[in-house]
């Protein structure tokens, strides 16, 4: 299965993504910002990062790049589509995912291994999980406050769509950002769209995928995480079903 | 050439970090009675051409198409600016 992960000017997790899908067994295709083709990928990462400096608001350019007209196509016909960090502020700005991201509440860079709840099995991205399930992976973000009108979050309540809601556990952050690293709307972390096939999430899956390179476990040991495996042992299972 | 400047603002019901951020800085360089900010943006826009209606029309949707997102921004202001002697 071959898994695309686009590299914009300023994206600086493209390679890690790329390992990543290697390390499941998938096949890693890099795809570039400025090209017209997905080169016959089954699937797509936006990975995180800096695009375009994030000049104008984080996503806002990338949004335009001629791929993403590749990719907008495809994700409307079902291809599932991961938008990690700074690529799930394309997917908001390219209006596949509702909301949008803007400054952590308390304005400061954070990074942290972060706890999150999986509210959301029915994905393309997250079938191998277990629903209630809390896994832990990296999180690093300055812009990743997601908003949404009451409307649109009521919605994404009621149709279960948020897909990763943060929770207690962080072993450090600012005072009253313990459980949710940003101030999100209703601790949301990740949604997905209505078929599934669609995801964003602000922490950082293809962080954890490598026992002494991933997040510290808590009374597991240091850097042995591998929360992360399951993004995309999940998407090779939807592709083959 | 003229030009035109477009206003983009947070919406009101959306929190705005920078805007606090400033508020907190402001008295502590002695800038006292300043009860709330806000920050917003302003891109000065130059045309080719006259600033028509129709130019204007063209200018109002980039407005609401890249300059502003509106999910968390308002387009407040689109105006044309006179030309200096």
């Amino acid at each position: 299965m071959r898994i695309g992960v686009v590299t914009f000017p300023g994206t600086l997790d493209d390679r890690d993504a790329l390992r990543a899908i290697a390390q499941v067994g998938g096949e890693p295709v890099a795809l570039w910002h400025g090209e017209d083709s997905l080169r016959d990928v089954d699937a797509v990462v936006l990975p995180g990062g800096f695009s375009y400096g994030d000049y104008l608001r984080a996503g806002a350019i990338s949004r335009f790049a001629p791929v993403m007209e590749r990719v907008v196509d495809a994700a409307n016909g079902g291809m599932p589509v991961l938008g990690i960090c700074n690529g799930f502020q394309i997917l908001c700005e390219t209006h596949l995912l509702p909301g949008s991201m803007i400054k952590n509440a308390h304005r400061a860079f954070i990074c942290r291994d972060q706890p999150l709840r999986v509210e959301s099995t029915a994905s393309a991205w997250t079938s191998e999980f277990a629903e209630g399930e809390v896994i832990r992976i990296p999180l690093k973000n300055q812009d990743g406050q997601y908003v949404a009108d009451e409307r649109t979050l009521a919605q994404l309540e009621e149709e279960g769509r948020v897909v990763f809601r943060y929770v207690a556990g962080a072993t450090h952050g600012p005072e009253g950002f313990e459980e949710n690293p940003n101030g999100s709307r209703h601790d949301i972390a990740g949604v997905r769209n209505e078929r599934g096939n669609v995801v964003g999430l602000m922490p950082h899956p293809e962080h954890a995928v490598e026992p002494g390179f991933g997040p510290d476990e808590p009374g597991r040991g240091t850097r042995t995480g591998t929360d992360g495996r399951r993004f995309f042992t999940s998407v090779l299972g939807s592709l083959v079903a | 050439m003229p030009r035109v400047v477009v206003h983009v603002m947070p919406k009101p019901e959306i929190l705005d970090p920078q805007g606090k951020a400033v508020a907190a800085a402001l008295p502590r360089l002695g800038f006292e009675g300043i009860a709330s900010v806000r920050q917003g943006k302003r891109f000065e826009l130059e045309l080719e051409g006259p600033a028509d209606e129709a130019a204007l029309a063209r200018v109002r949707e980039a407005a609401e198409t890249l300059l502003s997102n509106p999910v968390i921004e308002d387009v407040v202001a689109v105006e044309t600016v006179e030309e200096q002697a």
